[in-house]
């Protein structure tokens, strides 16, 4: 029997995204292979890595968490400053934790001011996340989408009962979209078939929703899988949008992670290397030496 | 590669004599297919054509078992490359990387330490579960003392390392009875291996520089007849790692190529800079088909998220995850603390009792069985509802377990808490939170005796 190595190769390519604009824009996806498969596909960009901003004092981080932004956890334009200047951060994950109807419930004006600072101080692609609610969201993303108008910033979770309001806002203003649908690929397909009837399928961004190490990894991780699958093999148009897992806020609620900071840093880099092997293209943490760890490692 | 039953059909005497038990040879075709019957149930089989049978119905990745007893690691058998099309079947091994150059207080502390990385996970233990014993020093004797006390100290199953192959089997003769995996069989060495290795009946785990090179080595090993065997295809990064291991499990499931159907062996202690990446790379390893990753990590920060991962990626897609029913009691609680109840789908019983540990105040924590279905689905299919919790609590006697009245149910489940005042009539029902991250929150503000 003679070797010959089973290369495979697939005709169709995963959407190329882009965040942000202006010189530090960013490009996501756009491979016809597998994640890390370069000996037998083309993988034009490589994943990004994007560092978590809570736009308010984040309450019960553990110490190791909030360390490396203590001085500056009150502030989120100093907070999104020294993630780039000192940590290297090329993408920043802004989250509107404030707006939380449940919590301190700010108005979209505020946060959409935050939301403007910060775009106006550091100009590198930003994802701005609400809170999930879907209400309080759409207001609020809405109004982030008008005062960063031609931007391009990545908004969601974009959700099966507010992606109307908030697709069109982006759409408005020249922004993308993360369209989010909980662990089930059908539904990921689904809401990119609504979306797409009036929105750029170029634009689009899908979150299948992130478990943690220990916390059910194995079902976002085989769903990754599958959205590739459907994307690259049966060329299903519909899924072949970039995949973002949004996983420093999963990982530092577990108590493994709250046990030592080395095992945090673990929980959390595990969780995303995993993520990235499955095909995830944007992957946010939340501690800046996790990020920078799987950084090292998948670009030598 | 499988073989469907109309092709091993052709292959059989067909004079439906009945002799194996089914009324025809077809229906005898049929039943081997799906594992059924046995070969040697049908006694008029031509051997040649037994033999060509057995080879086509073999598992294109041979099943290699490490170790011996309770303790024995088996891998490979595999049967898909992304889980979600089936299921991983086999664990791969971890083994902990020791060398006979280091000083004797370090090995002995090693030893122990290993000996500890043990962890309970709903009802599930997760451990280390190989020791690879690397001669590094050269010498035959530092060797064989090092692989003496491991055997002496240990139950582990063992990976033997030497550059040398005399030491090395002399080393693996001494633990013949615990199945070592001898590594590595080369090019070089293989002509010489193989006798020792058939006299001891012991596994080899090839190393090539190349597959082409790993190719030459099992074909060779086995014409000889040995047939367990471990490939090390001798990356040394973790993106080399990844492809050498997606080519080889292709080669053997998708294209039936035997010289490549063996689990594979890798080495994460010989790829990165540090314990973080080391950790990292095994367990991406591990996600990407490793059958062994061989470590030098013995710290419990470092091991248990990759002991974590492996039970993750391994769980089967197919099975619901769940955990045992009983009035389970997180932290301790006395006759004051309040009790909750929740369902046994493993992903809610972590979460919540997770949440729980964190609030600091000990709790019962009621664990229902709803078949490993979360809270709404589980009250949907009557599994969770007023009159099956009601049952729960006479069974465990959860009255008798503290002086107060009160349950904390799901905060999603609204319509089990008007249920539950009419089954329950002397308690009061408190609707919890929704999301099991304010439990804790919940807890501190809403909990009064
Ligand atoms: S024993 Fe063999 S020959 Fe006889 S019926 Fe069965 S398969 Fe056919």
């Amino acid at each position: 029997m003679t070797y010959e190595a089973p290369l495979e190769k697939h005709p169709v390519n995963i959407r190329e995204v882009v965040l942000g604009e202006g010189e530090k824009a960013q490009k996501i996806g756009g491979e016809n292979t597998f994640p890390f498969h370069s000996f037998e596909g083309s993988l034009p960009n490589p994943p990004g890595l994007a560092l978590e901003v809570l736009d308010m004092q984040p309450e019960n981080w553990a110490t190791w968490a909030l360390d490396p932004f203590k001085d500056v956890s009150s502030d989120p334009v100093e907070w999104a400053r020294k993630g780039v200047e000192e940590y290297g951060a090329e993408i920043l994950c802004l989250r509107l934790l404030s707006t939380d109807p449940m919590g301190m419930d700010a108005a979209p004006e505020e946060a959409a001011k935050t939301v403007r600072k910060i775009v106006d101080s550091l100009n590198i692609p930003l994802i701005v996340l609400g809170t999930g609610t879907e209400d309080k969201d759409s207001k609020v993303l809405i109004e982030v989408a008008r005062a960063c108008s031609g931007k391009n910033l990545l908004l969601g979770p974009v959700l099966k009962g507010n992606y109307q309001e908030i697709a069109k806002a982006a759409l408005e203003h020249g922004h993308a979209i993360v369209a989010q649908a909980s662990m089930d690929a059908n539904l990921t397909k689904e809401l990119n078939i609504a979306l797409c009837k009036f929105f750029p399928p170029e634009k689009i961004v899908v979150d299948p929703t992130s478990s943690a190490l220990g916390y059910g990894m194995e079902y976002t991780f085989s769903i990754i899988e599958s959205i590739k699958q459907f994307g690259l093999v049966d060329k299903d148009k519909m899924m072949q949008m970039p995949v973002f897992a949004d996983i420093g806020i999963e990982c530092w609620r577990t108590k493994e992670a709250r046990e030592s900071a080395e095992q945090g840093i673990l929980w959390e880099a595990t969780t995303g290397m995993t993520f990235l092997l499955a095909g995830a293209n944007l992957v946010v943490f939340r501690h800046p030496e996790a990020l920078r760890l799987i950084k090292s490692m998948i670009s030598y | 590669m499988a073989l469907k039953g109309a092709e091993i059909m052709k292959m059989l005497p067909k004079t439906n004599c009945k002799e194996c038990g089914c009324a025809t040879c077809f229906a005898f075709a049929m039943k081997l297919a799906t594992g059924g019957v046995k070969l040697d149930d049908c006694p008029y089989i031509d051997p040649e054509v037994k033999a060509e049978l057995e080879g086509a119905m073999a598992p294109p990745m041979k099943l290699v078992t490490i170790g011996a007893g309770q303790n024995a690691m088996v891998i490979g058998e595999e049967e898909v490359m992304f889980r979600h099309e089936k299921t991983f079947f086999h664990e791969p091994g971890i083994a902990v990387l020791i060398s006979d150059k280091e000083s004797e207080p370090d090995i002995d502390e090693k030893l122990a330490r290993v000996k500890d990385l043990r962890f309970e996970r709903i009802g599930n233990v997760l451990k280390v579960n190989l020791l690879a014993l690397s001669n590094d020093s050269g010498d035959g004797g530092t060797f064989e003392t090092l692989v003496k006390k491991a055997y002496e100290t240990t139950d582990f199953p063992f990976i033997l390392i030497s550059e040398d192959t005399d030491i090395l089997f002399s080393a693996a003769a001494m633990c013949a009875d615990r199945r070592p995996l001898v590594y590595p069989v080369t090019n070089e060495n293989v002509s010489a291996s193989i006798p020792k290795l058939k006299e001891l009946g012991l596994p080899a785990g090839v190393k090539g520089e190349s597959l082409d090179e790993v190719i030459a080595v099992t074909s060779q090993l086995k014409d000889a007849g040995v047939e367990e065997c471990v490939i090390d295809p001798g990356s040394r990064n973790m993106l080399d790692g990844i492809r050498d291991q997606t080519l080889i499990r292709r080669a053997a499931l998708k294209k039936g190529f035997r010289p490549l159907g063996y689990p594979t062996m890798t080495f994460p202690c010989f790829m990165c800079r540090d314990k973080y990446e080391e950790a990292l790379a095994a367990s991406a390893l591990m996600t990407k088909y490793a059958g062994i990753v061989v470590t030098s990590l013995t710290e419990k920060e470092f091991i248990f998220p990759l002991l974590v991962h492996r039970f993750n990626i391994y769980s089967d897609p197919r099975r619901p995850m769940t955990v045992e029913e009983k009035v389970y009691e997180v932290s301790q609680p006395d006759e004051n603390s309040p009790i909750l109840i929740s369902t046994n789908y493993a992903l809610d019983f972590f979460i919540v009792s997770g949440a729980i540990e964190e609030a600091n105040i000990p709790a019962f924590l009621c664990i229902k069985d709803t078949g490993g279905i979360g809270v709404l689905a589980a009250w949907t299919s009557g599994k969770f509802t007023g009159e099956a919790i009601a049952e729960f609590f006479k069974k465990y006697d959860v009255e008798n377990k503290v002086k107060h009245k009160k349950l904390i149910i799901p905060g999603v489940a609204k319509k089990l808490k008007d249920e539950l005042e009419e089954e329950l009539p002397s308690w009061e029902i408190l609707l919890g939170p929704s999301e099991a991250s304010d439990i804790p929150k919940f807890l501190s503000e809403e909990w009064k005796v």
